[in-house]
Parts: structure tokens; C-alpha cells; sequence
């Protein structure tokens, strides 16, 4: 899928959408990500006033209160800038669930729809808007991409973080076996299922190692919290890192500021 | 001896302890080893079908179309369905539920005094649970799928709805069939067991007064019963007998024959990734004067069965659009893990979670729903595109509330209320509605992170906690102003 900005213009601003779950448990990857958006000379704003997208509430059935949230998150863009989601889970359900969601309030629902064009999984906007063309300074290193199911079937990105890691000619990037399925973490579904969930998370923790890299690398932090603290339980030091903050590594930009 | 004389009692599992059922599956190694290798087997078989991504979109929107476009105009197919078949002299029975559809068929075998009728495979057939109806009233049903056959033999019910026996090993298979087929001999030899279960089928198929089949398209605008098969013993069964009975859903319905090509040509890619199956069977007539064969009477069932309160809403209509291939399980995470029969009930899988709803009614079925991850690879496969994602979420919804003011209620509606649980996302609402309140909560929640309860519901089950960071991401930029 290539997208660009509605306009087809480099953007100067963006707005910074962090997720619930970067806010609160994965902060270094959005500091990363917002450090790779910077580098590119484009101004990051973190509206202050944001929480969460909504879609914990949306994917259990209580409608209602996700809509209240969602509401709260689309007053936060005024500007027609991007939004940028560390996340190809809650990119998506800005894109693809705020219209649904407010589908039967015509005003609410040409916003939302205006929203989901110019909302951008991280790694979309990296390739496509703002076409980064980078130099490798790391070390080889072999990792595998898990590509969360929001981001590869919604989003249609798993293409991007994969291409992007393509531009760095140190990194070796090799594939595991049922490399589509899903990790098993589906928001309340973990806390609702826990065994099978348990057993789609043992099996791709399986599958992530058993192809031998150094780390697994993926884009969405719920993906990212369930194999790694999954592996952690074994006692397993291998784990996984964010799609931003490999890059930031890699690219020698950590804690850059522009 | 037949084979429901050596059956057990069918191991019959209520929906509702679905809970621990899949607790219990997840943990047979064998069993999730088997479907595993099954269900890749499938799923790479399907993809070789399928090597054009494009082409594959512009047919599966072509199917999808069809099939919107049918239920569309459902009650009118309905009635040129019947007055076409009438005309053709197949005689057309209406069921409301599973009962209507099993004392029809049981009437129609009783006026023909029938003490045997032989089965193609037929998942409407499990639906109303017909064998044991028959059964009930002294008329032996036997079935005659390969698969259904073996399940049967052993008191069980399909784990798939096109491989009803995939959770059974080679070897189990051979103990069974030593067992309980008088006269065989244990073998592991695939070939030698067909032959085991052929032998005991020809001969029912010559006596055998009865043969019941399922439909998978019926063409309204001829009157045309189309039946997919592979083994030839669903033809076996709707020529041989002098009487034929078919049942099927309401919803398997089309107007124009021309409609039936593109839907068979992504069934059989999508349900086995075959091309085309071995038999196409189009039935349009019982045996007409000076013709040598056919039965002499053939009947077709509709069944209702909850269809019609799919049907009556816009966004879960399109359940009816499924043209039970299967796809949707083999490519499902959970299914391949926790198998068929967990979810009790006859359609396993995301189209099980979101039909049986309809089928069964919410209170025995609210926990299928919640039993997805929604990843979404099954609407990705799906080859009439059914949103199966949205109406599971649509589900719970249902599940957890009351029917919203101007929608009638489903059957079951509310069946997972819980005053808990809408305490909590309330609060939910409440916490992220309200940034004060929430930045002093990611502010407390980093500070005394410590206090992090090392249980963690079914987090823990299997993952150490989850702690948050020593600062949030709000309080990592506000430092970075401040340097
Ligand atoms: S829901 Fe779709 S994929 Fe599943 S059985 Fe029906 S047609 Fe096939």
C-alpha cells in the first residue's frame, strides 16, 4: 500500500499519537520513534491531552465507551497535519474503526473519516511520506520481524517495517515459520482465553527463536509485551525490541535531537 | 451389524463450558500436533490456487457480490425456488427449527416404511441432529462421507465441517475400524481402510430405502440442486434409493445458474484447494417416465434454524453469505489449536463463533464470540468476504447489553451482562475521557510501580507481570523540554 499525505506534500508538523501502551509501558520506543520523525527536519507535537485510542473498549462490545474516548482523541487534531502511531494496532483502529464507530452521526462521522486519511502507522510514514533514505552504522546483526495482525492485515504495513529494515545493509533480517499468525495477545482476548492465548504466544516465542537471531523486531507493543514477557516466564533472554528503537540504534540517532 | 448398533452414545458437549473444554484441548499434545499438521497441510494447499493476489480479489468480490445479491432478494428466491421445483416435481417442506426438519423427514421415511437410509455428508443434517431422531423411531441413518463415517462409528460429531474426522490419526482410525466393523482386520494402510468402510457401504447403498444428501447451491430461476462432492457416495446416495430427501439452510439460495461457477470455483479452491471436486451433482427432477434410474420422489428440506434473525439485520446478514468451505477454521490460530469439537457446537470456528449465536442463541453461546483474538486471518481467506472480525465484536456487544432502543432483541441478547464489567469500562470511559485524571494516574502508576501485582489475571498465566515504566512517555518529553 502506498499512502501519502491527502495533499501528497511532505508534512513540516506532525501530530505524535502515542498509544496507551508506549505512554505507559514502552516510553523509550516513542521517544525513539519521535527522534526518527525529527531527524528528518519535521516538527513532532504530542498533544497533551492524549490517552487512548479507544479499541479496548471497541473489540469487547461496550461501544458506547469507546466512542467517548475516541471523541476525546479526535478533538486533539485540529490541524490537518498527520498523525503518526507508533502502532499498527491503534493506527488501524483510528483509520479503519472511528468511522464505523461513528457511523450514524453524519457530522462525527465525515471527521472521523477525514481523521483516517491522514492517520499513519510509524512506519508507513517513515517510507512512504517522508521517504527516508538512511546509512547502516551497526554492527551485522540478524533479527526476525513479527508484524502485528492489525498492522499487516488492517494497515497493510507489514511491507514497510520490512522495507525499511532492507535499507540497512548490516542487518540480515530471516523469516520464521507461520510467520502471518498471530501472537496471540488480542487486547481482553489474553485476560478472557488465557490458555489458548498462552499457546499461540508459547508457539510463535517457538518460532521467533528457533530461527536463531539475536532479537525479534516488531512495531506494536502489545505484540511485543505478550512474546517477551512470555519468554521471560521461561526464563528466556532472548527478546524483542521496537521497530523505532532498533532503528534508532542502528542509525546511530539515539537520543538525537533535532 | 450397522454402525449406530456399535456406536456409543454420542459424546454430546453443552457450548457453554466452552471455557474449559479449550483449557483442556490446549494441553492434548497429540491432538494440537494434529491439527497443526492438518491445518497447514490445507492452508498450503489452498495457496497454491490462489498464486494471483489480484485475480484472487476480483473473484472473491465477484463471489461476494452474488452472494449479497441473493440475500437481497431472499423470500423472492424463495418462493420462485419452490414454484420451480414444484413444477420440476421435487416436493419443497419448510422448517422452522430442527424438530420441523427432522419429523419431515422422519414422515417421509415412515410413509415409505423405510428401515434404512443412507447419508451424503450433510452439516444442516447435524444441525438438527437427524440420525438421532431416525434413530429415535427404529430407522437406521448410516453415514457414507468416509469421514462422517468414521465419527459416527465412533459415537463423535464432525470436527470440521469438510474433514469431520481430522482430529482422528491414521492409527486411531485402524483401532476403530477393528473394533467395530465385524470382520476387519487392523490395518494402518489408508488404501485397505477405505476399502474396509466401501464394503460395508455398497451393500447399504443397494437396500437402503432412503437417501438423504445436503445442498450447496440451490438455483432458483431453474430449480436446480447443486451438490459438491469428492467421493461419488453423495451421488450414491441421491440416485440409488427410490427415495431422496435433501436438506438444506435457507440461505444457500442463487437466481441464475450462471451464478453457481464462481462460487464452486472458490469453494473447492478455498475448501481443499482443489480446482474442481471429483463429482458435481445437479439435481433437477425425481426419475421421469422411460428413464432407467433416479429416485422416484425427491423432497427438499429449508430450515430455518435462526437464519432468519441473521437475516434480519443489515450487518449480520452477511453470516449467510458463507458457503461453508472451511477456510475461515483452517486458517484460524484458535481452531488449530483447541480443535472442533471444543466449541461444542455443529459449525466450529470463526464462522461456528458467529453463526451458532443465531443457531443456539446467546446464552449457551456468548463465550464463542470472546474466543478470538480477532486477527483477522480468517476474513482475509474468507471467499465471500464475510467481516467475520466485526460481527464477533458485533457479538459481544450484544452478549453484554441490552438490544438498543429500535433493534428487536436476539435471542439470548444480555445473556453476559454483567453490572462488573460495565462498572469497569465505565470507569475506563471516565479515566480516559478525562486527561487530568489520567495524567495523574500514569503519574502514580510509574512512581509506584513497585506495587505492581505480581498477579496479574490470566496475564500471568504464562508471562511475567506487566510493570509499567519508571516514567511515561509524557514525563520523558517534558524532561527533554526542560534540558
Ligand atoms: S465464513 Fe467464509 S471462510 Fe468460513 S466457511 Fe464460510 S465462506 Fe468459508
Amino acid at each position: 500500500m502506498q499512502r501519502d499525505t491527502p495533499s501528497g506534500q511532505r508534512p513540516k508538523d506532525v501530530y505524535f499519537f502515542a498509544t496507551c501502551l508506549v505512554d505507559l509501558f514502552c516510553p523509550e520506543a516513542g521517544m525513539d520513534a519521535i527522534t526518527l520523525i525529527e531527524r528528518e527536519g519535521v516538527t513532532v507535537h504530542f498533544p497533551e491531552n492524549q490517552t487512548c485510542c479507544g479499541q479496548p473498549a471497541y473489540t469487547s462490545g461496550y461501544a458506547d465507551e469507546a466512542r467517548a474516548v475516541a471523541l476525546a482523541q479526535m478533538r486533539l487534531f485540529e490541524n490537518d497535519w498527520p498523525v503518526v502511531v507508533p502502532s499498527g494496532s491503534c493506527a488501524g483502529m483510528m483509520r479503519h474503526h472511528y468511522p464505523k464507530l461513528f457511523a450514524e452521526d453524519p457530522i462525527l462521522k465525515a471527521k472521523a473519516e477525514a481523521l483516517a486519511e491522514r492517520v499513519f502507522e510509524l512506519s508507513e510514514f517513515l517510507l512512504n511520506v517522508l521517504k527516508v533514505q538512511w546509512k547502516d552504522s551497526g554492527k551485522p546483526a540478524t533479527v526476525t520481524l513479527h508484524t502485528s495482525c492489525a498492522a499487516r492485515r488492517e494497515m497493510g504495513t507489514h511491507v514497510h517495517a520490512r522495507a525499511l529494515l532492507a535499507q540497512l545493509p548490516g542487518v540480515n533480517v530471516v523469516t520464521q515459520s507461520h510467520e502471518a499468525e498471530c501472537c496471540g495477545f488480542g487486547g481482553t482476548f489474553s485476560l478472557k482465553h488465557p490458555s489458548i492465548s498462552s499457546a499461540m504466544a508459547g508457539d510463535k516465542a517457538d518460532a521467533l527463536k528457533e530461527t536463531g537471531a539475536e532479537a525479534f523486531i516488531s512495531a506494536d507493543c502489545g505484540c511485543m509485551l505478550n512474546i517477551n514477557h512470555t519468554l521471560q516466564k521461561r526464563g528466556d533472554a532472548f527478546q524483542g525490541k521496537h521497530l523505532a528503537t532498533f532503528l534508532c540504534e542502528r542509525l546511530a540517532a539515539k537520543g538525537e535531537k533535532a | 451389524m450397522s454402525a449406530h448398533e456399535n456406536s456409543q452414545p454420542l459424546k454430546f458437549i453443552p457450548a457453554s463450558e466452552f471455557k474449559q473444554r479449550t483449557s483442556e484441548a490446549v494441553s492434548d499434545e497429540l491432538l494440537r500436533k494434529s491439527f497443526r499438521g492438518a491445518m497447514d497441510f490445507l492452508m498450503a494447499k489452498r495457496a497454491t490456487q490462489f498464486p494471483d493476489p489480484v485475480a484472487l480479489e476480483a473473484q472473491r468480490g465477484l463471489a461476494e457480490h452474488i452472494r449479497k445479491y441473493s440475500l437481497a432478494h431472499l423470500p423472492d428466491l424463495l418462493e420462485q425456488l419452490e414454484r420451480n421445483l414444484t413444477a420440476n416435481g421435487i416436493q419443497v417442506h419448510w422448517a422452522e427449527n430442527a424438530e420441523q426438519a427432522n419429523a419431515i423427514i422422519v414422515g417421509i421415511a415412515q410413509k415409505h416404511s423405510a428401515k434404512l437410509m443412507v447419508k451424503g455428508k450433510s452439516m444442516v443434517s447435524e444441525e438438527t441432529e437427524l440420525n438421532h431422531a431416525m434413530e429415535a423411531v427404529g430407522i437406521e441413518a448410516l453415514e457414507s462421507d468416509m469421514g462422517e463415517y468414521i465419527v459416527q462409528l465412533d459415537g463423535e460429531k464432525p470436527s470440521h465441517i469438510i474433514m469431520p474426522a481430522i482430529h482422528k490419526t491414521k492409527q486411531q482410525i485402524a483401532k476403530l475400524f477393528a473394533e467395530k466393523v465385524p470382520g476387519a482386520s487392523y490395518t494402518e494402510s489408508v488404501d485397505e481402510l477405505i476399502g474396509i468402510g466401501r464394503a460395508v457401504l455398497r451393500e447399504k447403498f443397494m437396500t437402503a430405502e432412503i437417501g438423504l444428501s445436503g445442498v450447496n447451491f440451490a438455483v432458483a430461476e431453474t430449480g436446480t440442486l447443486c451438490l459438491v462432492e469428492n467421493e461419488g457416495n453423495g451421488r450414491m446416495c441421491t440416485t440409488v434409493p427410490k427415495v431422496h430427501v435433501a436438506i438444506t439452510g435457507i440461505e444457500k439460495i442463487v437466481e441464475k445458474l450462471e451464478h453457481v461457477p464462481p462460487l464452486f470455483g472458490l469453494l473447492t479452491r478455498s475448501a481443499t484447494g482443489q480446482a474442481v471436486t471429483t463429482y458435481f451433482n445437479m439435481i433437477s427432477r425425481p426419475r421421469q417416465p422411460g428413464e432407467k434410474d433416479g429416485p422416484q420422489e425427491v423432497h427438499l428440506v429449508l430450515l430455518d434454524n435462526g437464519r432468519t434473525q441473521a437475516y434480519n439485520d443489515e450487518q449480520m446478514r452477511s453470516t449467510l453469505q458463507c458457503i461453508r468451505c472451511g477456510a475461515c477454521m483452517n486458517h484460524c490460530p484458535v481452531y488449530t489449536r483447541v480443535g472442533g469439537h471444543a466449541y461444542g457446537t455443529t459449525y466450529p470456528g470463526p464462522i461456528g463463533e458467529i453463526i451458532s449465536p443465531h443457531m443456539m442463541g446467546l446464552a449457551a453461546t456468548h463465550a464463542l464470540p470472546t474466543a478470538s483474538s480477532l486477527c483477522g486471518a480468517c476474513s482475509e481467506v474468507c471467499p465471500v468476504k464475510i467481516p467475520i472480525p466485526d460481527l464477533l465484536i458485533r457479538l459481544r456487544g450484544e452478549a453484554s447489553h441490552d438490544a438498543r432502543p429500535g433493534h428487536a432483541p436476539l435471542v439470548g441478547q444480555g445473556a453476559a451482562k454483567s453490572a462488573l464489567m460495565d462498572i469497569v469500562w465505565a470507569g475506563w470511559a471516565a479515566l480516559y475521557t478525562r486527561p487530568a485524571l489520567y495524567r495523574a494516574f500514569g503519574w502514580l502508576a510509574t512512581r509506584f510501580r513497585f506495587l505492581t501485582p505480581p498477579m496479574q489475571s490470566g496475564w500471568t498465566y504464562s508471562r511475567t507481570p506487566l510493570k509499567p515504566a519508571a516514567r511515561s512517555l509524557r514525563d520523558l518529553l517534558a524532561e527533554r523540554k526542560r534540558k
